[in-house]
């Protein structure tokens, strides 16, 4: 059934406290990465507020469904849609990166219930989300698996190795949903390795492919839902997002792929998130 | 004398003893895991065949995973099903899996705490005409290093077979080293097995030099051994199937025993077992160690028998490692 208006405001309004909530850690942490989570934000708030089945309370239910983060490295997006749907208080989340903390630089499974694995070393998340596809298949397990990739990280070998075995095995319960903003560290990817025509190269390799914008929280969930009418193949959704979207001095920007905010800046920044819509006091205002 | 107690085979020095290759224990083991337990997968990149994978793959067709030549998806593959509450075993020759897949394992299987046991084929010079490329010697280093790892070295088929269905009921990850060539089948069924013991094979009245040995090294180390009895050189000869967690009491006992020590492994004498032993000692109870292994070089074609041979990994070169160590 489609979502109501309503419906999709409800969830716009918790991208943008994940939003808010990522550039606080960051300025905190004084280190990681900015453009992803930010471009990720309404891509985690749907997954987390309405796509997944699954119960913060109970990280290791076993009917919830999975989601691997390929891409480590972005994982405040996912720590900060954890904390506001429940998993844990979100004043943890600015613990980020300091000693002694769950919330690791990059994801540690053992340290945080929920994670699902350790990732930040890109290319092999998509192997472990089409194994646990695989393994759900053979004991009939209705869960669905999603696995959140970077578009860069589809330069590592490693990732076509696994598209072409989830090609073979049609692991229809799997979702990849590839973040295309078009920037990795050295700068846009079409210059450092071009990927194009990559919604080809996934039809190639027998995936069924949906092209999103990744800022578009309805069309996002209408091609989850899409995903799980295609029996016959897994589905990549191909989530063309603006690098650091509701940021506008981040926005387009590969430099800030991997540095945090000033303290400054997060001021402007957080004005700026709120600036979208509706107004969330904190102590930055 | 032999140690009765290790219960191998009435006369391990027969020439007519069996031999097979440990990669055999590998197919039985993964067989006989498979029956007890309906949980274990075995992965295979492309080598079903050599690894003999496919005598898992035959028994039981819908629990064998094929993943092609692609040993990093293999690796990450297994993490996946472990997560998804299987037991997998992947399985390839070592100088790819753990040799081009080193960072998946650590990433997504080491620190990430799954139960997946890689099983490296074709380990050490004795893969023989292949050369060099398809030689792994440095595989134990890699592994070793890795904390939560579990390394098995066994000695021949029989306790391949053992530590591959011990392996299943472990926690976390564990590598498992295999050669492709036959070696004697000298342990038996009630030969003790068990991950972290270490097994005197022979001991002398008053031993003067300890031969600590791994994988299918045990035999020829047991072998210079018997040759040095007979020449008035006692000895005690330690197999260590598990590299580790190492048998630090049993090290140490046999240091004492003995007093000096002389390591015998097929791989680079860098980073593996004898520096795996040498460790302990140095902490624990230091004497004079020789290191018997590659000494950093690479292999080469060659028969296998060659290969031991010129590598100074035979039975002959051991005696006269033991000697002179004896002597001094």
């Amino acid at each position: 059934m489609a979502l109501t208006d309503k419906e999709i405001l409800k969830l716009e309004s918790h991208a943008e406290e994940i939003r808010e909530t990522i550039i606080k850690m960051l300025v905190e942490a004084k280190s990681g990465h900015t453009a992803g989570p930010l471009d990720m934000s309404d891509i985690f708030a749907a997954l987390y507020f309405h796509v997944l089945k699954h119960d913060p309370k109970n990280p290791e239910w076993e009917e919830r469904d999975r989601l691997i983060l390929s891409n480590g490295h972005i994982v405040p997006v996912r720590y900060a849609a954890m904390a506001l749907s429940g998993y844990f208080p979100v004043e943890e989340t600015l613990t980020l990166r300091k000693f002694g903390s769950r919330l690791q630089g990059h994801p540690e499974r053992m340290r945080l219930p929920g994670l699902e694995t350790t990732s930040g070393p890109l290319g092999s998340g998509l192997s472990q989300a089409a194994a646990i596809a695989y393994a759900f298949r053979m004991d009939k397990k209705p869960n669905r698996i999603y696995c959140a990739m970077s578009d860069g990280e589809h330069d590592a070998g490693n990732i076509w190795e696994a598209v072409l075995w989830a090609g073979k095995n049609k692991l229809h319960n799997l979702t990849g949903i590839m973040d295309r903003n078009n920037i990795q560290i050295d700068g846009m990817t079409e210059d450092i390795m071009p990927l194009e025509p990559v919604a080809d190269k996934y039809r190639a390799f027998n995936w069924h492919v949906i092209e999103v914008d990744g800022h578009n929280i309805r069309q996002f969930i209408e091609a989850c839902e899409e995903a799980k009418a295609i029996v016959e193949k897994p589905t990549i959704i191909i989530a063309h997002t603006i690098a650091g979207k509701g940021v506008p001095d981040i926005e387009y920007d590969y430099h800030w792929h991997g540095k945090p905010p000033t303290k400054e800046e997060a001021k402007k920044f957080l004005k700026e998130i709120r600036s979208m819509k509706g107004k969330v006091p904190h102590e930055y205002a | 004398m032999l140690n009765a107690d290790a219960k191998l085979v009435a006369n391990p020095f027969d020439e007519k003893l069996e031999k097979k290759s440990t990669r055999d224990g590998f197919g039985a083991g993964t067989v006989e895991a498979g029956e007890k337990n309906p949980n274990i997968v075995v992965l295979c990149a492309d080598l079903s065949e050599s690894t003999r994978a496919e005598w898992f793959q035959k028994k039981f067709p819908e629990r064998f995973i094929e993943v092609g030549v692609a040993e990093q998806n293999m690796a990450a593959l297994g993490s996946g099903f472990s997560a998804a509450g299987k037991i997998p075993y992947i399985a390839s020759y070592a100088c790819f899996s753990p040799g081009r897949n080193y960072e998946q394992i650590r990433t997504t299987i080491a620190l990430n705490e799954r139960h997946v046991i890689i099983c490296g084929m074709h380990a050490g010079v004795s893969v023989g005409p292949d050369g060099a490329t398809h030689q792994m010697l440095e595989d134990m280093g890699l592994m070793r290093a890795l904390p939560h790892m579990t390394v098995l070295n066994p000695c021949d088929a029989e306790e391949a077979r053992k530590a591959v269905v011990a392996a299943a009921s472990l926690s976390g990850p564990v590598y498992i080293r295999f050669g492709r060539s036959n070696v004697p089948v000298f342990t038996t069924a009630e030969t003790p097995f068990e991950v972290g013991k270490a097994l005197v094979l022979w001991k002398s009245e008053k031993p003067k030099v300890a031969l600590l040995a791994t994988g299918s090294m045990s035999f020829n180390a047991l072998s210079a051994a018997r040759s040095l009895e007979s020449d008035g050189i006692g000895t005690v000869v330690l197999h260590v199937p598990t590299v580790k967690p190492l048998d630090v009491d049993a090290v140490i006992a046999t240091a004492k025993l003995a007093g000096k020590i002389v390591t015998i492994e097929e791989h680079q004498v860098a980073g593996g077992f004898g520096s795996a032993v040498a460790e302990c000692l140095a902490k624990k109870y230091p004497v004079p160690i020789e290191f018997i292994g590659l000494q950093d070089e690479f292999g080469q074609s060659g028969d296998p028998d060659e290969l031991i041979e010129h590598y100074g990994l035979h039975p002959s070169h051991i005696a006269e490692v033991a000697r002179r160590m004896s002597s001094i």
